[in-house]
């Protein structure tokens, strides 16, 4: 078991290793629903509480699967809690908030296929993370997902109104826009190890 | 047969439109993560592109041989569970043949559940052709996508490190542009890439714009 604080852990999952701009998971989105500040702020909150839901599940899950040693079932177990609790998320927000529900549309139900949210789930499991240091790397990780997406947003609608090479609109522009912001968050490598 | 199948003999095209004009990485921007994340090398680029076809042809296959007798109302979720017990069998060989790429593919093997890539292809393409089809389709995405990883592993190798599968190709005077090496030169890399062929596209459309152009004023004249 490593000596990690809570705190650590979870600067390291949202800032230092941020899951998006360090470690490359959860692209799709990232370049996908980025191209308004809102949908893209909305987009990350639902991201989050996925992640949180699922790290859950998934440290319990992994403790069940041990316990019978069934360690080669691990993926399919975490992508069937992935997938439930994406559902499950949908649902409460159908409920509780239909405009943010209505303002995802499509983008809801992809979140399962976001692999930042497996790729949490096998993270915290190959570290071995207790129960505590799992609740802080998927909030850090939420966390950092939120900040990375929102940066990307707001940087793209500033796009929006500057005139930029016609052959680099779209996507190649949003790659070299991400290119710098994972730059910029290079310098925050020095804060921690890996 | 299926009515919805709408053209059921094999073309050329059917494998060659992966490699180009479908190309799943460079055309339709999918399974981006393990693009930007494994092709700090040639040798990781060509291991995650062999996996993932071969999790891509399993599984497409698979998928077009059930394609039947899946209820539509659970079709992504046996989809997702095909996908994974394949992904599971590609991660224990890897781990068997060479402990060295497994180490450095890490998580991202297991994470070739998630590629879009996978998933789109049995929804769009697999559950709709029959077997033969559908093997010859996905082995053209699979090529797509292994040589799309390549193109970014070999730049990122050359620059990053000076050298192309571990040899070294510049001289000891050559200093290493280290940054190719790390995160943000996966995004400038791809992003490059994507610059490359928009400005090539961008050519043959004005070359066959002028050319109507010709075409029109002549028969004006």
């Amino acid at each position: 078991m490593q000596a990690e604080s809570l705190g650590f852990i979870f600067l390291n999952a949202a800032i230092i290793n941020n899951f998006v701009l360090a470690l490359f998971l959860g692209i799709c989105p990232f370049l996908g629903v980025s191209g308004k500040l809102k949908t893209a702020t909305s987009m990350g909150i639902a991201t989050a509480l996925v992640m949180f839901i699922s790290s859950l599940c998934a440290y319990a899950i992994n403790l069940i699967l041990l316990h019978f040693d069934l360690e080669f079932l691990r993926l399919i177990a975490y992508i069937a809690v992935i997938a439930s609790a994406v559902q499950l998320v949908e649902m409460s927000m159908k409920k509780f908030s239909p405009t943010l529900f209505r303002a995802l549309g499509i983008f809801l139900p992809l979140i399962t296929t976001n692999c930042a949210i497996l790729g949490l789930a096998l993270f915290q499991t190959f570290r071995d993370y207790d129960f505590l240091q799992s609740v802080a790397y998927s909030t850090g990780a939420g966390a950092g997902f939120l900040l990375a997406i929102v940066l990307m947003a707001g940087l793209r609608e500033k796009l929006e109104l500057s005139d930029v090479p016609s052959i680099s609109r779209g996507a190649a522009m949003s790659l070299m826009l991400a290119g710098i912001l994972s730059l910029s968050f290079m310098g925050f490598a020095g804060l921690g190890g890996h | 047969m299926n009515a919805k199948t709408p053209d059921k003999s094999i073309t050329a095209d059917t494998f060659l439109r992966g490699l180009w004009r479908e190309n799943p990485v460079f055309v339709m921007l999918l399974g981006m993560c393990p693009v930007l994340a494994v092709t700090n090398s040639v040798a990781n680029a060509l291991a995650m592109g062999l996996a993932t076809t071969f999790v891509l042809l399993c599984s497409s296959t698979l998928v077009s041989l059930l394609r039947r007798h899946i209820p539509k109302e659970v079709r992504i979720a046996s989809y997702i569970v095909i996908i994974a017990s394949f992904v599971t069998v590609v991660d224990y060989i890897i781990q068997a043949v060479s402990l060295e790429i497994y180490n450095a593919l890490g998580a991202f093997i297991q994470l070739i559940v998630v590629n879009c890539i996978i998933l789109g292809r049995a929804e769009s393409y697999a559950s709709r052709h029959r077997v033969s089809k559908t093997l010859v389709n996905s082995l053209g995405m699979g090529a797509g996508f292994t040589i799309a990883l390549l193109c970014l592993g070999s730049v990122r190798e050359l620059l990053g490190a000076g050298t192309l599968l571990g040899q070294p190709v510049f001289g000891a005077a050559f200093e290493p542009w280290v940054i190719m090496l790390l995160p943000p030169g996966g995004f400038f890399v791809l992003g490059a890439w994507l610059l490359l062929f928009a400005w090539i596209k961008e050519r043959q459309d004005r070359r066959q714009r002028e050319a109507a152009n010709l075409e029109a004023r002549a028969h004006a004249g």
